[in-house]
């Protein structure tokens, strides 16, 4: 199976006036048509600028200054503007957490669709109606013909997310990029959201992206998952095998803080120390400052590893399960 | 036991006031701005040491080196250097002392019309329903009538002079800043650590100017720095129409008004270079402005 | 029967506009031509019976626009309730004295969601734990540094980072100065409302071992308002359901997550996403949350009940008590 997109050593850097922030730093993957990478961080860990960049989105300050991000063969972070612009929302679509990212307050929804289909296909106006309206009721929205004249702020969350997916899949895109986008919406409201991008992807060979914090949702959706922290992918592998038996210590740690995971009134296993800031990392291993089982090896920096078959850990001592 | 957690940076002692001052050096024309600005400000403050001739000491002028062209020598010995006005006042020292008239009003009339104005918008936010109700409207009548009329009609009852003229400005100033405070302070007052002042059962008045007010000042020296420059064009158009500041305290707008109409006959310098001054004064005003709003407003939305 | 610390009984808030003259007249004419203009009058919180005993600590459950947030801040006494009473071991705090109303004020305290707006950023954070103890004489004379020294270290935070400002620390450190500040002024209750929703895991973490870490040293009783039915699970004794404004089930923490009985509070449990679950297909309850404007007429959650049935849309459900400490809102249990 060819992947859809492959990343290789990506890395995007900010040049602030404080300095240098190694924002994405030498990361690689690649998702296969049909697949769900589940990308984990925390905040400052780099996963939404990882989205920003394959979607070439990274604004001054920042630039991709490493890598390649191969789609079809080619390097999307070395095509022009223009070029993206073709295959953005075309071939390569991204949803946030805020839907009004992508919803303009005030043009009425069928206006914002409109001019989305139109903008990658030659066809009219009424047909580009017909293909809004029809992608609405694919995403559950109730009368969608009423729906369409309405205006994004008489919408609730959940529906605007949902009309955002539907914008994001009107040319049913090889790639969908999801950045948190049910983090501010309600369990329930989640709940149909996630029912809905998994059975769209599915039936469409869509690969997907999904960038979040919560491992609780991405155990439920994501074929694959690749572990964030600083800037750099600390573990991936299949989403079973990293939870049920994680190998870098970080990603133990993020599991063990989950409080269905905890006996109930005890004190949470819980990872000491914060984040380092990105423009102090500490040489070698970032999570070395937090981390239990660090010695004088971990100065330096961890290189990409496979302790196992098909799981892969930046560290020098991952937690192998103990030989039989 | 919990494990004491530091800040995970430690920058340079960096008080918001530090941050802000860096912010604002970056723009150079603001600089600019500033820098003419505090000159123009020394210079009225020390007029009586730069200027050569005090233009209010009747004893010194002497009509008959009335309406010299800049440049010429004085009976006295020094030079005018921006020649003489129709009283046979030097245009220099008539300006230098001008500013100061034109500058005090101005800034002055601001000052405490801001102090009046965000009182009132403050307590408008913060109490809501009717006394909100009341104040609004006043700014609502105030402002629907034009700053001109209004002053003109102060000045009508009150008669000519300086702090006539300061207390009309006053009463036209007040309500600009009571409507912008109060469309910040709504918006503050809604945020938590309001919230949490208030469920730590702090005094009112203690909210109201301890937390609330400076949170409200971004927009306010805004304001505040518009307001000033508006201030000195209105008052100078007071001044020109000749229901301002008196002949004996002239200001900037007296002083164009003196020269207007020698303007077709050949003696420009008369209005010319008060006129300059005016504007040099207000543009550089704008620039601090212009700048202080862009800095402050990224930081409004966290 | 010992009295409750923090009991709450009918307590309502409605969110409406008064009309003023001219918008009355109009509307009057608009009706009068057979318009149908509502009152714009949200029920928040409709009718909240609720008990917190000393020491406890209460779960309060429910998605948004279910009223829980509003109730934090009467019970907190930052909002003035619409209806009801609000009783301190005992008394209605209505009914007291401004001098011991403002010591009852003193000992229920909140925790903010956002730990970057519940922070005032033009003061040190010396001057926010500070100053509230000081203003209310708090503080012996010259004791200022070391009472806030003591403060910060009951949070977890080092005392030397005392002068910096809000925004020069991260968001969890933000959240314990927060807590700092509300422990200052020695409270017995505190209302967390979702304290933890706006932070990274592993720093959630740290911070509800903080709140049960306080809960032992401190002797606090809490209302723990969250979405998050983990985090609630883990913290809570008691745990409470809420849905548009009203309560629907209320037991102990192993019943509700056991024994749900009612259907809004089984289909919740059934879509929290859980980290044990693998690759599934997620289930939906249908419809969305009705608007708050115009909730629907008898049980509220009928519309979206895959067991409603005809007394459900005429006769709202009133909590009753079904097992001994479980209460639930529904008619279905009222067959035999």
């Amino acid at each position: 199976m060819t992947a859809t997109i492959e990343v290789r050593n990506l890395r995007t850097h900010f040049f602030t006036r404080d300095g240098v922030v190694k924002a994405v730093d030498d990361v690689s993957f690649s998702v296969a048509s049909g697949e769900v990478l589940g990308l984990v961080g925390e905040s400052g860990s780099g996963k939404s600028v990882t989205g920003f960049s394959i979607m070439g989105l990274v604004d001054p300050p920042g630039r991709i200054t490493g890598g390649s991000i191969l789609y079809q063969g080619k390097d999307l972070a070395g095509l022009s503007e223009r070029t993206l612009r073709m295959l953005r929302g075309n071939r390569i679509a991204m949803i946030f957490q805020d839907p009004m990212v992508t919803l303009n307050p005030v043009l009425r929804i069928d206006t914002q669709m409109i001019e989305a289909v139109r903008a990658h296909a030659p066809v009219s106006h009424s047909q580009a109606r017909t293909q809004a309206r029809d992608a609405l009721g694919m995403v559950g929205i109730p009368s969608p013909e009423e729906r369409l004249s309405a205006y994004p702020h008489q919408f609730s969350g959940g529906m605007r997310q949902r009309v955002a997916i539907a914008i994001a899949l009107l040319h049913n895109p090889d790639l969908l990029i999801a950045d948190e986008p049910t983090t501010a919406l309600d369990v329930t409201i989640q709940a149909q959201i996630l029912a809905e991008v998994q059975n769209l992807a599915a039936r469409n060979g869509t690969a997907l992206i999904w960038i979040t914090h919560d491992l609780s949702v991405i155990a439920g959706l994501a074929d694959r998952i690749a572990v964030m922290y600083a800037g750099r992918i600390v573990e991936a592998g299949e989403s079973e095998a990293v939870l049920d038996r994680p190998l870098h210590p970080y990603t133990a740690g993020l599991i063990g803080s989950v409080p269905s995971r905890n006996r109930r009134g005890e004190a949470l296993r819980q990872i000491p120390g914060t984040t380092p800031s990105l423009l102090r990392l500490p040489p070698g291993c970032a999570f070395r400052t937090r981390c239990a089982r660090t010695d004088a090896m971990c100065e330096q920096e961890p290189p990409p590893a496979e302790p196992l078959p098909g799981r892969m850990a930046r560290c020098f001592h991952p937690l192998l399960p103990v030989p039989a | 036991m919990t494990s004491v957690v530091l800040p995970s940076s430690r920058p340079r002692e960096e008080t918001p006031f530090r941050r802000f001052v860096s912010q604002f050096c970056e723009s150079r024309l603001a600089l600019v701005g500033l820098a003419v600005f505090v000159l123009i400000a020394l210079a009225a403050i020390f007029a009586s040491l730069i200027a050569p001739q005090n233009p209010y000491d009747l004893a010194q002028l002497d009509i008959m080196d009335a309406r010299l062209p800049p440049g010429s020598s004085s009976s006295v010995g020094y030079t005018y250097l921006l020649g003489t006005d129709d009283q046979g006042r030097d245009m220099f020292s008539g300006m230098l002392y001008g500013l100061r008239i034109s500058l005090g009003v101005g800034v002055g009339s601001a000052i405490f019309a801001a102090a009046v104005g965000t009182t009132l918008g403050l307590i408008a936010a913060w109490f809501g329903g009717k006394i909100d109700a009341a104040i609004m409207r006043l700014v609502d009548l105030q402002l629907s009538f034009p700053s001109i009329l209004v002053a003109l009609m102060i000045l009508a009852v009150l008669g000519k002079g300086v702090m006539n003229v300061v207390l009309a400005l006053i009463v036209v100033e007040w309500a600009y800043y009571a409507r912008t405070v109060r469309a910040t302070a709504m918006v503050e007052r809604r945020r938590e650590y309001i919230e949490a002042a208030e469920c730590l059962a702090l005094p009112w008045r203690r909210i109201l100017f301890r937390h609330l007010l400076p949170n409200c000042l971004p927009p306010l020296i805004v304001i505040a720095t518009q307001q000033v420059a508006r201030a000195i064009a209105l008052e100078a158009t007071l001044s020109f129409l000749g229901l301002g500041v008196p002949i004996t305290e002239p200001s900037l707008g007296l002083l164009i008004a003196n020269g207007y109409q020698y303007m077709l006959s050949g003696k420009y310098w008369i209005s010319f270079y008060p006129g300059i001054a005016l504007l040099v004064t207000i543009v550089s005003i704008n620039l601090v402005g212009d700048q202080l709003r862009d800095v402050l407003n990224p930081r409004l939305s966290r | 029967m010992t009295v409750p610390m923090i009991e709450l009984r009918g307590l309502s808030k409605r969110f409406g506009r008064s009309y003023d003259a001219a918008e009355r007249m109009s509307r009057a004419v608009a009706r009068r031509f057979g318009a149908r203009l509502t009152d714009d009058t949200v029920r928040a919180v409709d009718g909240v019976d609720l008990s917190v005993m000393r020491g406890e600590v209460v779960g309060l459950a429910g998605e948004s626009g279910c009223g829980k947030s509003t109730l934090g801040r009467m019970v907190a006494g930052i909002m003035p309730p619409s209806a009801g009473q609000i009783l301190w071991n005992g008394q209605d705090v209505a009914t007291l004295p401004p001098d011991r109303a403002k010591e009852v004020r003193l000992k229920v305290q909140m925790i903010f969601q956002d730990p970057y707006a519940s922070l005032n950023p033009r003061l040190r954070v010396a001057e926010i734990v500070g100053e509230a103890p000081r203003v209310h004489g708090l503080i012996a004379n010259g004791g200022f540094d070391e009472y806030v020294d003591q403060q910060l270290r009951q949070a977890g935070l080092d005392p030397a980072y005392k002068r910096r400002y809000p925004h020069q620390f991260s968001g969890g450190q933000r959240q314990r100065i927060g807590i700092a500040r509300a422990l200052a002024v020695q409270p017995e209750f505190l209302v967390c409302d979702e304290a933890v929703a706006a932070l990274d895991v592993s720093i959630q973490a740290q911070i509800l071992n903080l709140f049960m870490e306080l809960r032992r040293t401190l002797n606090l009783t809490y209302l723990f308002i969250s979405h998050d039915l983990g985090v609630v699970e883990h913290l809570s004794d008691r745990v409470l359901i809420m849905y548009l404004g009203r309560i629907v089930e209320s037991a102990a923490t192993d019943q509700v997550f056991s024994h749900a009985n009612h259907p809004y509070t089984q289909a919740l449990l059934a879509q929290v996403p859980r980290i044990e679950a693998r690759k599934r297909r997620f289930t939906t309850i249908k419809g969305e949350i009705p608007s708050p404007l115009s909730p629907p007429a008898g049980c509220h959650f009928h519309p979206r009940c895959p067991h409603a049935f005809e007394r459900c849309t005429i006769e709202a459900p009133v909590l009753r008590e079904i097992a001994p400490g479980h209460r639930s809102a529904c008619h279905l249990n009222d067959q035999g």
